[in-house]
């Protein structure tokens, strides 16, 4: 069974979906069910909205321990805040993550900062960007180097820890992108929204064996 | 390499199907809102606008069960607009499956909605549309915010309007000139441009398109992050592929 975690912070229904496109015969479950999640064989932690909120969300739900049990033994896919909440810290909110990886989420900044085409920065960071590939992962087989994938967020990962970066994208800066490290691979995209690149990833993450 | 400007087009839909007006007075029947959808996210389209013009309130519900069915079969981000009234509303369509709820008339009744629902649901998810039209008030003239489709003038400045949204929590701003809608003169670029200077947030660019080049003049002109149109995809004059390989022989960024 496949869980992808519920804890009341917005639409799930469209990771559901592509999960399903995908693979239409798999067992998928939106679940806020502690039990589910030990049970399940692969986990998505997807998050969407403020991630103070999230955190908070979590927490009231008891689902802290679940996800962090999740994330040191199966595979399991981080998606947008998803990602966020597995480091240290965020500035947004000044609220703690999951502290399962080390790194700061940090804000845009725009004060200085013009897009390539000499206008002012937007925040959030919307659309589709090109996705870099660092390194070579299980995740990344049939998606080209550079394809685009689509993002929307204002927070990016800022981490000394080199080792785990898999993808970078470039809003006026360069940031990661994706994370991956051991049995854990995490976006700040949205792959369940990315088109045909976004479901090549699901399905690359249905059939990892880690 | 960067972020691509996204290219989206307006499907408006009623009683469960999709409709094309010409100059605002027949409506066409334009097919089935799944397989438009599914046509325009093969020829490459990067979100797709879907707005709700039913009039009466009997067949709301419609467009939840239409989103539902897009939802399971196209992988791009879906907006939605049209007579979103209430928080109840937004998690409404959220939860059928759209990723931005579009919202117009009832922020400027109750502006707090974009506070509320945007808190709620993130930033991300609220798109303020703003219908503008240049008014002339003594010897000055300023782009006036319109509502109920540009019959209702409201008196608000599209500027101040456009901050004062922004600072509420709206994640994306979609700019129509009532003046430009259905012309074919192409985007009002000076209302884009001055509406895209203030704000940080992405805007998108709407009313007027008639060519190609006009989407590319909004980007580079107008400095929008998006363009939306209907009739030019609608009617078969140009293919969405089409616009992006004209869109990318101006330099413009696209996805591809």
């Amino acid at each position: 069974m496949i869980a992808i975690i519920d804890y009341g912070m917005g639409n799930l229904k469209s990771v559901f979906n592509a999960f399903k496109q995908v693979s239409p015969e798999a067992d998928i479950k939106v679940t806020s069910n502690p039990a589910d999640i030990k049970k399940a064989h692969r986990v998505v932690f997807p998050g969407q909205g403020a991630m103070p909120d999230c955190i908070r969300e979590l927490d009231e739900r008891n689902l802290r321990s679940s996800v962090i049990d999740a994330a040191k033994t199966k595979p399991f896919l981080g998606i947008c805040i998803g990602l966020q909440m597995l480091f240290d810290k965020s500035e947004e909110g000044n609220v703690d993550g999951l502290g399962l990886l080390s790194g700061t989420i940090k804000r845009f900044n725009n004060q200085n900062s013009l897009d390539e085409s000499g206008h002012k920065l937007k925040i959030p960071h919307m659309g589709w960007n090109e996705v870099s590939q660092t390194n070579k992962h299980p995740l990344w087989q049939n998606i080209s180097d550079n394809d685009r994938f689509y993002f929307v967020h204002s927070y990016y990962l800022e981490s000394q820890d080199k080792s785990i970066v898999s993808a970078e994208t470039s809003y006026a800066q360069k940031f990661c992108c994706a994370i991956a490290k051991d049995n854990i691979f995490a976006v700040q995209f949205h792959p369940e929204k990315s088109s045909l690149a976004g479901l090549e990833l699901i399905k690359n993450f249905i059939q990892w064996s880690i | 390499m960067s972020l691509a400007k996204r290219i989206i087009p307006c499907l408006d839909v009623t009683d469960g199907r999709v409709v094309k007006g010409i100059n605002f007075l027949e409506l066409k029947d334009a097919g089935d809102p799944v397989e438009v959808a599914k046509k325009y996210n093969e020829q490459g389209a990067d979100e797709l606008t879907f707005l709700d013009i039913t009039a009466s309130s009997d067949n709301r519900g419609l467009i939840l069960h239409i989103i539902e069915n897009v939802a399971k079969e196209v992988f791009i981000p879906l907006t939605v607009g049209g007579g979103v009234r209430t928080v109840e509303d937004v998690r409404n369509l959220l939860n059928a499956g759209a990723d931005k709820v579009s919202i117009n008339t009832s922020a400027i009744i109750n502006p707090d909605i974009i506070y509320q629902t945007s808190s709620r649901f993130g930033s991300q998810c609220i798109v303020v549309a703003i219908d503008a039209k240049l008014t002339l008030e003594g010897s000055k003239s300023f782009w006036q915010v319109f509502t109920h489709g540009g019959r209702n003038a409201t008196r608000l400045n599209a500027i101040e309007w456009a901050e004062k949204m922004v600072s509420l929590g709206a994640g994306e701003l979609l700019i129509t000139s009532m003046d430009r809608d259905g012309t074919k003169k192409g985007f009002d670029l000076e209302l884009i441009k001055a509406i895209s200077d203030k704000v940080d947030v992405p805007i998108i660019a709407s009313g007027g398109v008639g060519d190609l080049q006009h989407l590319v003049d909004g980007i580079k002109i107008g400095g929008a992050d998006a363009v939306l149109a209907a009739s030019i995809f609608h009617f078969g004059e140009y293919k969405i592929s089409e616009a992006k390989a004209f869109m990318k022989s101006n330099h413009i960024e696209i996805r591809q």
